[in-house]
């Protein structure tokens, strides 16, 4: 009985989102929003602003700046939190 | 865990390669400006050329060329270097981590400092993700007890 209720729970969950798939966007339309509004500030400005010929590059590091700093603070703080877990000192100085 | 190889192939190999993994990671960071590439993939294959010296000799090995304390002072630098490369900006009365105000330090115009500003980023981005790899590595491998598993009693 709890296994039916969880098949029609899944399968429910799979129409529902199969049905809000309808209203996407047809893939690599020219007129989707995302491709009307900031894809071409980029790839007219990347090269006039910033020098850089991959727009890749200036989108990661100089417009979204904020969030690869973060990226890296992420970084370090996966290495800390991996420090604070596992290693183990005998208290001896190395 | 990890014992102790003592494979004159796979020493000989890597000890060619590494050389040649370092020089290649330092390309994929200074191209990334041009071509995929830039400073979380570089410090990876610079990470693998410390992991690579690290399995075919052993943890020793991989700590004296790269000692812990000097992996925890790059793991901080990188993500010092990052914060103040932004940082400075806020000096000559810009926003946070544009880059455009190093005008002011370097000779070159706001484009090419911006171009600059990003070069110095991935510099940033690279020495802190080789360093944090390399020290989740041995912390992982050794279960966190490095000189356990120098000494060789661990079980």
């Amino acid at each position: 009985m709890n296994r039916l209720l969880s098949l029609c729970i899944t399968l429910l969950a799979g129409l529902l989102l199969l049905y809000g798939v309808e209203e996407f966007p047809r893939w690599g339309d020219p007129q989707q929003p995302a491709n009307v509004h900031v894809s071409p500030r980029y790839i007219e400005k990347t090269l006039p602003e910033t020098g850089v010929p991959n727009a890749v590059t200036s989108v990661l590091a100089d417009y979204r700046g904020y969030d690869t700093m973060f990226e890296t603070s992420v970084i370090f703080t996966a290495g800390v939190a991996v420090m604070m877990l596992l290693r183990r000192s005998n208290g001896k100085k190395s | 865990m990890v014992r102790n190889l003592e494979d004159l192939i796979v020493r000989t190999c890597s000890r060619i390669m590494i050389p040649f993994l370092q020089i290649y990671s330092l390309y994929v960071y200074v191209h990334g400006h041009t071509s995929p590439g830039g400073g979380f993939q570089g410090g990876c294959i610079m990470a693998a050329s410390f992991i690579l010296l690290a399995v075919a000799y052993d943890i020793g090995e991989a700590k004296r060329r790269f000692s812990e304390r000097l992996n925890g002072l790059f793991c901080c630098l990188g993500v010092f270097i990052y914060a103040g490369t932004g940082a400075v900006a806020l000096i000559f009365s810009g926003n946070f981590l544009d880059y455009s105000s190093w005008q002011h330090i370097i000779p070159a115009g706001p484009v090419m400092a911006r171009y600059y500003g990003i070069a110095m980023i991935e510099l940033g981005v690279e020495i802190t993700v080789m360093a944090v790899m390399v020290s989740i590595f041995l912390d992982l491998v050794t279960a966190g007890d490095h000189e356990a598993v120098l000494e060789g009693n661990h079980d």
